[in-house]
């Protein structure tokens, strides 16, 4: 492995460490913050803890008193009508807005970390204004929107709408990215007589892959669990969570516990692998410069 | 801003920036995007604001320019408008206090070991992985009546036997500030792990003891961390009517603006009111961000 | 000598010794510290000079407070200070990132320290040592405003001004380029005269070590390898690791074959060579003996024996490098290796060119012999000596075309 792929890798790996002191013996009592923190994590899980015991809940109407354990609803998950209906919906939704999203994201990401132009404040301030919105306001102003056009509220809106709040997400994650990146490593490939087109493939893309990537993990989880904006557009259509506030009044069946558990176990299970393939890279590549 | 809580952005050297027409080209189709779904809808609910109801058909209305709206909608709701601010102000108080000291543990004290750092960061936004809903509706289960946490208080005399907890406005707030924790402790973190240690080391060597180091060194310095968790956590809040429908944590007492909007949006069908309140929650919110555009610039929003 | 502000301080007067006893520092996976024992006296500009990771840098924040150590002591001005914190030593850093506080003003940065300690009338204090450094004009600037120079004369203000007993400097020089740095050396050291503080320097640049200290103490693998002034240090080395780092040496191994009342001869490779005995740290057996480059002369015929005088050759001259103040020319003896020579540039161009045969000669009194027992050294033990290390692999080669 060259320096040159070694540094590439290691800005893919998108970490930064090492290069300043560890914190010594300075602190607020050395046990009491460790002894907090770990209440606080515990804290910020009771829910989840909660929500993933009761998927396995034997509950007959409403799911709020434990009755007893029972595999049958993670068996049996599409048995509570509507559920799986509902996250078939939110799943297809997620991977359309996300795809618009990601590109169109991607593009503008790209053009405001490389490129001049006028009007870039009012670009960023554009870009921003989305994620500072209150969901409240985002929904009703679609669903105002539609309402004027004509458009029945239906999938498309909810894709139309989620792809829109999702794009600033994804503008960020990945500049953020492109910013990062060593510009060297781009002149490299136009010194060696790369066309434009060619170093953007080669070069560029692969690197930014991570970026993106997160950007559209990001992306879909946003979309996924929209619940305000998707409930002023969905009119009839379901999705995850609408179904879960509308079942909230008679009772949220466990199977929907089964499912978002599922998702959550999953989503978990991809950070942290994610985390620590990451980590375990980074330590290979530093032994392995450390050698040349 | 605060989005960088959601990236580990490095600062590296910038690239040297070009003048090119394909900047145009790929800043158009998503721009058009963002104008088309974004700004027109806004415009859309300034629109709504002012029509007023169509005599004939009930739930249609026509344009007009009827400001009065907004007047209205003030009178009537003035006092959901200030609880919401009050509410959202009170859960990015108790989320900083709640999410400083665990933000500097995993960014300060833990950086001897960066998988353990990563480990519990995800702890952190964990609560993001599983629906919103279904955390909230899990602290109205454990906080019922019936749930354990009430019968306990009750019986070691910190709650009457004829109170409750779910349905009051301290519910409301407390499921606003447990949904918010995450948006408040990642920005910190992502400044706290940046956080030099040196300069906590320069001011030890210079006689200072360790609160004081903290409030004139450490704090100083995570402050763009603090006002960038206060922004992504007040400005959701303000807005937020999960936590405040009585499905949830809410009762009758503690509705805020954005269950006013909802109600009088899907339920009520009087647009013109809810356009209204949006346009006043979003003038409020523009407001706030003017502040802080005006003090950092745009450069560090996105 | 200056002593320490008439306030209220519960310091010592300025300038006390520092002592480390038996200093053991363990990190886990290695051991930067084993058993080191020093003292500083008080009021001297002392230097701890080392290559990368010989734990001198570990000594400084020992003494600071930044480190605990694993075991041993550490005593300022005859107190243990061993388990008290950084902020209760009188004690300050001069660190190598300067670390000036970003969110406050040069002012305020150095007074900070004398805020802390309640010491009357801080801002005029600070003025004072900012004047010092001569950055007053730039009081009320923020750090990042200012250049790496003015930085660091801010970091040493910072620290100056609180007049610790013990001032510390992390290779503070590190950052600045060249001419800036001589400057900032003949400053530091009369910033050190005039406030009479006890300066501790942590450098690996061997040539500041010797400009600004009065004691150098060379560090190596965590062991001190010799102390003293930085003339004795240089003219009689009593290890290969302090022979090669400080300045560069020719070292030549052999038996002891006679011994005189002044002298030892000593027989490398078939020529006699002789060492006084004052300046031989061994007497007898295999010895390591060297002498400095710009001792020896380079002769172009053959000299007739001098007593007092050490001659070798013939031998061949195969590089010939200008610097500048002098020229080097590495002379290969046969039986001997490489041997350099530096000789002042005192006429235009080199006085012998590539391939002419020479001989070398030096004065008996110049040569020195070390502590070293070289069963258990290479011939040229000083690994971080780059030039060593390229003339072994050239010698190496040499042998290898050879056969």
């Amino acid at each position: 492995m060259t320096t040159q792929e070694a540094l590439a890798l290691d800005l893919t790996l998108d970490t930064k460490r090492g290069r300043r002191p560890r914190a010594g013996r300075f602190g607020l009592g050395s046990l009491i913050l460790p002894l907090y923190s770990a209440l606080a994590l515990i804290f910020l899980l009771i829910p989840i803890v909660y929500t993933i015991v009761f998927s396995f809940n034997d509950a007959v109407k409403t799911n709020v008193s434990w009755r007893g354990f029972t595999l049958n609803n993670w068996l049996r998950v599409c048995d509570a009508p509507g559920v799986c209906q509902a996250f078939g919906n939110s799943i297809l939704i997620g991977v359309i807005a996300t795809l618009i999203a990601t590109v169109l994201g991607t593009m503008i990401a790209i053009a405001l970390a490389r490129y001049r132009f006028r009007f870039r404040a009012a670009t960023n301030l554009l870009i921003f204004l989305p994620m500072a919105t209150p969901e409240v306001v985002l929904g009703a102003g679609l669903a105002a929107q539609f309402l004027s056009a004509g458009i029945p509220k239906g999938i498309g809106t909810v894709i139309l709408a989620h792809s829109m709040f999702c794009l600033s997400f994804v503008i960020v994650t990945v500049k953020a990215r492109v910013a990062g990146l060593d510009p060297s490593l781009e002149e490299a490939g136009r010194d060696l007589y790369g066309s434009p087109a060619q170093v953007f493939l080669r070069v560029t893309f692969p690197l930014l892959l991570p970026g993106i990537l997160a950007a559209a993990l990001l992306s879909f989880s946003l979309s996924f669990d929209d619940f305000i904006i998707t409930y002023f557009n969905s009119g009839s259509l379901q999705t995850f969570p609408t179904y879960i506030y509308t079942a909230a009044t008679r009772g949220i069946p466990p199977q929907a516990n089964v499912i978002a558990s599922a998702v959550f176990i999953l989503a978990i299970v991809i950070v942290v692998t994610a985390q620590v393939a990451g980590e375990k890279r980074r330590k290979r590549l530093m032994k392995q410069t450390a050698g040349v | 801003m605060a989005i960088t809580a959601f990236t580990a952005a490095s600062s590296a050297v910038d690239a040297p920036k070009r003048r090119s027409k394909v900047a145009l080209f790929l800043l158009l189709p998503g721009l058009l995007y963002l104008a088309l779904f974004f700004l027109v809808p806004l415009v859309s609910l300034v629109i709504t604001s002012l029509q007023v109801p169509d005599p004939v058909v009930f739930g249609k209305y026509t344009a007009a320019f009827n400001i009065q709206m907004y007047g209205e909608v003030i009178g009537e709701y003035g006092t959901q408008i200030l609880r919401s601010f009050f509410y959202a102000l009170l859960a990015t108080i108790f989320a900083l206090l709640f999410s400083y000291p665990l933000a500097y543990f995993i960014g300060v004290k833990v950086r001897r070991w960066p998988i353990l750092q990563g480990l519990m960061i995800v702890l952190v936004i964990a609560p993001f992985f599983i629906s919103f809903l279904l955390r909230t509706l899990a602290w109205k289960s454990i906080l019922s009546d019936d749930g354990v946490v009430v019968s306990a208080l009750k019986g070691l005399s910190l709650l009457g036997t004829q109170d409750h907890f779910t349905g009051t406005p301290a519910a409301v707030v407390f499921g606003l500030t447990y949904n918010f924790i995450p948006f408040m402790c990642l920005p910190l973190y992502t400044t706290l792990e940046r956080l030099d240690v040196r300069y906590l080391e320069a001011a030890s060597d210079l006689y200072s003891r360790p609160f004081h180091t903290f409030r004139t060194v450490t704090l100083p310095l995570s402050l763009p961390g603090i006002v960038s968790g206060t922004l992504l956590t007040f400005i959701p809040a303000a807005g937020d009517y999960v936590n405040a429908s009585s499905q949830f944590l809410g009762g009758s007492s503690s509705t805020m603006i954005g269950n006013v909007i909802q109600s009088n949006f899907l339920v009520q069908l009087n647009y013109p009111a809810a356009a209204a309140l949006s346009i006043i929650l979003m003038a409020i919110i523009l407001v706030i961000v003017a502040v802080y555009v005006k003090r950092s610039g745009t450069d560090d929003l996105v | 000598m200056a002593g320490a502000s008439a306030s209220a301080s519960t310091f010592a007067d300025a300038g006390a010794d520092l002592q480390l006893v038996g200093i053991t520092k363990r990190f886990p996976g290695f051991t930067a510290i084993e058993d080191l024992d020093l003292t500083i006296p008080a009021g001297s500009f002392f230097a701890l000079l080392g290559p990368s990771g010989c734990g001198k840098t570990t000594t400084l924040r020992l003494v600071a407070g930044l480190e605990e150590p694993t075991s041993g002591q550490i005593l300022i001005g005859g107190k243990d200070v061993t388990a008290t914190k950084p902020y209760q030593r009188p004690v300050n850093t001069v660190f190598q990132s300067y670390a000036l506080f970003p969110q406050m003003s040069v002012l305020e940065n150095v007074a900070f320290g004398l805020r802390r300690r309640h010491i009357p009338d801080p801002v005029g204090k600070a003025h004072e040592a900012l004047r010092l450094v001569e950055l007053d004009h730039l009081a009320a600037r923020r750090p990042t405003q200012l250049s790496g120079g003015q930085q660091q004369r801010v970091a040493l203000a910072r620290a100056v001004v609180n007049r610790p007993a013990l001032l510390l400097l992390d290779e503070p020089l590190g950052a600045l380029d060249l001419k800036l740095r001589r400057q900032m050396q003949l400053e530091l050291k009369n910033i050190q005269t005039e406030v009479g503080l006890t300066f501790v320097h942590v450098t690996h640049d061997q040539e500041e070590a010797m400009t600004m200290a009065d004691t150098v103490a060379v560090m190596n693998k965590g062991r001190i390898e010799q102390m003293g002034a930085p003339e004795e240090l240089y003219e009689l080395p009593r290890t290969a690791f302090v022979a090669s780092f400080l300045g560069q040496s020719n070292l030549f191994t052999g038996e002891v074959v006679e011994t005189t009342a002044t002298t030892i001869v000593v027989d490398v490779a078939g020529k006699p060579i002789v060492v006084p005995t004052a300046r031989a740290a061994r007497h007898s057996g295999t010895v390591t003996i060297g002498v400095r480059p710009e001792k020896v002369i380079l002769q172009t015929t053959e000299p007739a024996p001098v007593a007092g005088e050490n001659v070798v050759g013939p031998g061949r001259v195969i590089d010939v490098s200008f610097s500048g103040v002098s020229t080097q020319y590495i002379v290969e003896v046969p039986f001997l290796g490489p041997v350099i020579v530096f000789a002042q540039n005192m006429v235009f161009g080199p006085v012998v060119n590539l391939g002419a045969e020479v001989w070398l000669s030096w004065s008996v009194d110049h040569g020195f012999g070390l502590a070293d027992d070289p069963s258990d050294a290479p011939r040229f033990a000083a690994d971080t000596d780059t030039v060593s290390i390229a003339l072994q692999r050239r010698e190496a080669l040499a042998v290898e075309l050879e056969d």
